[in-house]
């Protein structure tokens, strides 16, 4: 236990000594408003696709930014000739833009999402890696990267009490945790102070930051 | 090295939740979304729209807004139905609500209008 507690310690010291992300491109041409495209799937989950999907259009929005609805967008991109992430964020920036009205879009790349079974328990890992691309000039304005894990003989009631029955029942058949795992990879992800997502004009501390 | 990883899981767990002073009434939106993909037929788009509908009176009540995206969702399971002035309307709102969703909104009523 108490080298556990020094791994812990470790790891704090090790997040405060990050290095700042450089936002210089990012002042340059703040958006207002992120199409996040589905993220390409790495992982040898299928559902993680979309288990991932729809746990990002909350952080990104609470950050501060207009986000756009992302099954509407995945369903009018399928209409229009794109049937899969992979083509999805090999769409031109400009039609992209044209079509959307969108400042910035998230490219995603879903490294690991689900369990991994070791001798003697199971640990379920989400692992993502993010880009936010300018639409006018295609510039990098932000990367990242977000990573979470628990272990086996987690919470049993992982959905919040404000979800209907009929959702949890949905989603229980299908026993993703990885969904919710996602959730602390975005908080990861986007949330830290001088590596994550800096706040948007919807923010109240969007000002401080410029 | 597991009970290392729990420690820093609850470590980002805490942080989100302490970053989480939500602007918006979330309800269930974003589950009623992942749920329509992995379990449509559970859950048919005249459920999805009941619920948030029913989430869309809590945020009346509490005076609180919805977040980006939910007015054009809703608006895009509106249509599913066939009931296109509701799909309009939501649509429309969106608009109002977020300024930045115009030119996709525009593209998507020129959808509704013309099926």
């Amino acid at each position: 236990m108490k080298i556990s507690i020094w791994f812990a310690i470790l790891l704090l010291a090790g997040c405060q000594t990050i290095k700042p992300y450089d936002y210089t491109n990012f002042r340059a041409h703040p958006p207002r408003s992120i199409l996040v495209l589905p993220p390409l799937n790495e992982s040898t989950a299928i559902e993680g696709t979309y288990g991932y999907l729809t746990t990002v259009s909350r952080p990104v929005a609470e950050r501060g930014y207009y986000v756009f609805p992302v099954a509407v967008v995945d369903q009018f991109m399928k209409e229009n000739g794109l049937p899969s992430a992979a083509e999805m964020q090999q769409a031109p920036l400009a039609k992209i833009a044209e079509v959307t009205g969108a400042d910035a879009v998230l490219f995603l790349d879903l490294e690991q999402y689900g369990a991994q079974y070791k001798v003697l328990s199971s640990v379920v890992k989400v692992e993502v890696n993010a880009k936010l691309v300018d639409t006018r000039t295609g510039i990098l304005l932000w990367e990242g990267h977000g990573m979470a894990q628990q272990g086996s003989g987690g919470s049993g009631s992982l959905l919040g009490d404000l979800i209907s029955a009929a959702i949890t029942q949905a989603l229980n058949k299908h026993s993703d945790r990885a969904h919710q795992v996602s959730r602390l990879a975005n908080a990861n992800l986007f949330y830290p102070e001088q590596t994550g997502l800096p706040y948007g004009p919807y923010s109240d501390k969007y000002e401080k930051s410029h | 090295m597991i009970r290392c990883a729990l420690l820093a899981s609850a470590a980002l767990a805490l942080a989100g939740c302490a970053a989480q002073q939500s602007r918006y009434e979330w309800g269930s939106y974003e589950e009623v979304v992942y749920a329509s993909y992995l379990a449509h037929d559970d859950v048919p788009a005249e459920k999805q729209v009941e619920l948030l509908e029913k989430d869309y009176q809590t945020a009346r009540s509490e005076n609180k807004r919805m977040p980006p995206g939910w007015h054009a969702h809703l608006g895009y399971l509106y249509y599913q139905i066939g009931k296109g002035d509701q799909a309009r309307q939501e649509l429309m709102t969106e608009k109002t609500e977020f300024p930045e969703s115009a030119v996709f909104v525009d593209r998507l009523l020129a959808n509704v209008k013309h099926p």
